[in-house]
């Protein structure tokens, strides 16, 4: 990948270059965001009042790991609790999932090379990022913050071009925060 | 129809709680959340100091949760499904 990340110009935005198998990789892996936290449409026999204002009339754990991490259950020893706060939660937060990821989608069909964001759409984007960091982690089985590709990994192991993505969504979410707070994630600093 | 955010007046369990016991909200370690981005979401969303809010991301490291808020159930109901939105991995329990 050879993108810079995010950066402020010189006259205040937040903006980003993205070279065209960047921009489409990165269509392609939101498009896919956008059909895993797509509300369900409301089932027929559902109360119409309760589905309008977002409560589920049945919702339980998602049986894709991604997904689960995405919506985590909300009591550690509570599953009857953990499904009743799904009911009340999860559609609206879909639904502002989705917001995030259509909006990552509305400025990348709309920019060319150069990425320009105002801070609304960046908060949506340091979403989607983390979102889609989420997933791939998941689906890589990422146990380690300190992600390395292991050097005896088969060069031809589907999975290693996930790990290159993966690392550089993560570059991607640092810079992007770096730039808005100047925050940094650097280890050396821990506290005694 | 917009679907506005969901505000709830019940707690949405019948679990009984004594009215004195406060709810917590727990943030847990995960190998995926940037230490700046857990920043970030605690400043923002809690509008705490950087300071605070770098402390807690580091007791998170370090003791692999933290208690991030204190409240009721319902306001505890309310930062979890934030914590959820912004993809931190958050539960909520009686403080006992």
């Amino acid at each position: 990948m050879s993108s810079y990340g995010f950066r402020r110009t010189l006259t205040g935005r937040i903006s980003a270059r993205f070279e065209e198998p960047e921009r489409s990789l990165l269509v392609n892996l939101t498009g896919q965001l956008v059909q895993m936290v797509e509300p369900p449409a409301p089932s027929e026999d559902q109360d119409p009042l309760a589905a309008m204002v977002g409560i589920e009339a049945d919702v339980s754990r998602p049986d894709d790991p991604a997904v689960a991490r995405l919506f985590p259950d909300a009591y550690l020893d509570d599953p009857t609790a953990s499904d009743d706060f799904r009911r009340y939660t999860e559609r609206s937060l879909r639904t502002a999932k989705l917001a995030n990821a259509r909006t990552v989608l509305d400025t990348l069909a709309t920019s060319g090379e150069k990425v320009t964001l105002a801070d609304g759409p960046a908060a949506a984007w340091l979403g989607t990022l983390n979102d889609l960091r989420l997933v791939l982690g998941s689906r890589l089985a990422i146990t380690d913050e300190g992600h390395q590709i292991p050097d005896d990994m088969d060069p031809d192991d589907p999975s290693l071009g996930l790990h290159h993505i993966y690392d550089w969504l993560t570059y991607l979410q640092e810079t992007l925060v770096q730039t808005m707070t100047g925050l940094v994630s650097e280890l050396p600093d821990e506290p005694r | 129809m917009g679907i506005a955010p969901v505000e709830l007046d019940e707690p949405i369990s019948d679990v009984d709680i004594a009215p004195d016991k406060p709810w917590v909200t727990l943030v847990w370690n995960d190998p995926v959340n940037l230490m700046s981005y857990v920043t970030y979401v605690f400043m923002t969303y809690f509008s705490y100091s950087k300071e605070h809010a770098q402390k807690l991301m580091w007791d998170v490291h370090h003791e692999g949760r933290a208690v991030v808020s204190a409240g009721t159930r319902e306001e505890m109901e309310r930062d979890v499904a934030a914590m959820h939105s912004y993809g931190l991995w958050a539960t909520m329990q009686k403080d006992d």
